[in-house]
């Protein structure tokens, strides 16, 4: 197995840990689009986890780019420009909101445990996205 | 106090993660998504690993924990959670990035999380105001 598969099983074991450990400490799913979104809102009573979560993943992320080369190899996609990434952003606030869920929400705690919707939502926000990177790739590379 | 340095400990684990996966590498993610060409099978094992571990811990202790239930909200799957799925899936495969990695990579002041994360927050309010979610 490459290192990269390694790693990412590790990396995908501590992501189900703190996803386990966030849901028992706050008795809600800790999916990071639901925790980030609700916190916009001026009428959310719980913030105060909501922040420390938040701030654990990006400090938990500045730790690991500190140490790690290949954890700080960050490389943008051919042919995604800044615009691409404002827009892209946009559509995946909107989405993840009215959907419900992302990748952790529905793909690591509502599969987790089991709730049809996010098996429904997990299957249908993977068969976007590789249609999407097909007619990205297609369309705009290509030419 | 507890629970917030607690909830913190899990943030770290959640991010540390994301990054030792190589999840915050926007490249990987689309090679993932890119069946054409070399494809990256690495988001399968992050996806793997995450879901074993969070799966296991959630039965073991759902009741001792006093964990949410796992019903779904209707018999029927709404058209809300189709559209914004499809639509989440796109800006997926546009730049490689989903919510946790975005916030990850301003960890690193990636340009491009910069600019991402705020627009997010902009789709999000949409959402909020004009689609009645998270009420």
């Amino acid at each position: 197995m490459p290192d990269s598969h390694i790693n990412g099983l590790l990396g995908g074991c501590l992501i189900g840990l703190g996803s386990l450990l966030a849901m028992i400490v706050s008795g809600k799913v800790p999916g990071i689009s639901g925790v980030f979104g609700r916190l916009l809102r001026p009428s959310t009573k719980d913030k105060g986890w909501r922040i420390m979560f938040l701030s654990g993943l990006i400090a938990g992320a500045f730790l690991l780019f500190q140490i790690s080369n290949d954890a700080a190899r960050l490389i943008i996609p051919e042919g995604r420009n800044l615009f691409v990434f404002a827009l892209a952003g946009l559509i995946v606030g909107f989405g993840t909101r009215l959907g419900g869920g992302c990748t952790s929400g529905h793909g690591v705690c509502g599969m987790g445990m089991g709730v049809k919707d996010s098996i429904v939502a997990t299957l249908v926000f993977m068969a976007a996205g590789f249609v999407t990177v097909f007619l990205f790739n297609s369309l705009l590379l290509a030419s | 106090m507890k629970e917030a340095l607690l909830t913190f400990l899990a943030g770290l684990l959640f991010g540390a993660g994301l990054a030792l996966s190589g999840m915050t590498d926007p490249s990987r993610v689309v090679g993932f998504l890119d069946l054409a060409d070399d494809w990256d099978a690495t988001l399968a094992f992050v996806m793997g690993g995450a879901l074993v571990v969070f799966s296991a811990g959630y039965f073991l202790l759902r009741k001792k924990c006093h964990l949410p239930g796992n019903e779904s909200e209707s018999d029927s799957v709404s058209k809300k959670l189709i559209i914004g799925s499809i639509l989440f899936g796109i800006g997926w495969g546009l730049g490689g990035f989903c919510p946790g990695p975005a916030l990850a990579n301003l960890a690193a002041f990636q340009t491009e999380a910069l600019i991402f994360v705020p627009m997010m927050a902009v789709g999000v309010f949409f959402a909020q105001r004009f689609c009645g979610v998270d009420k």
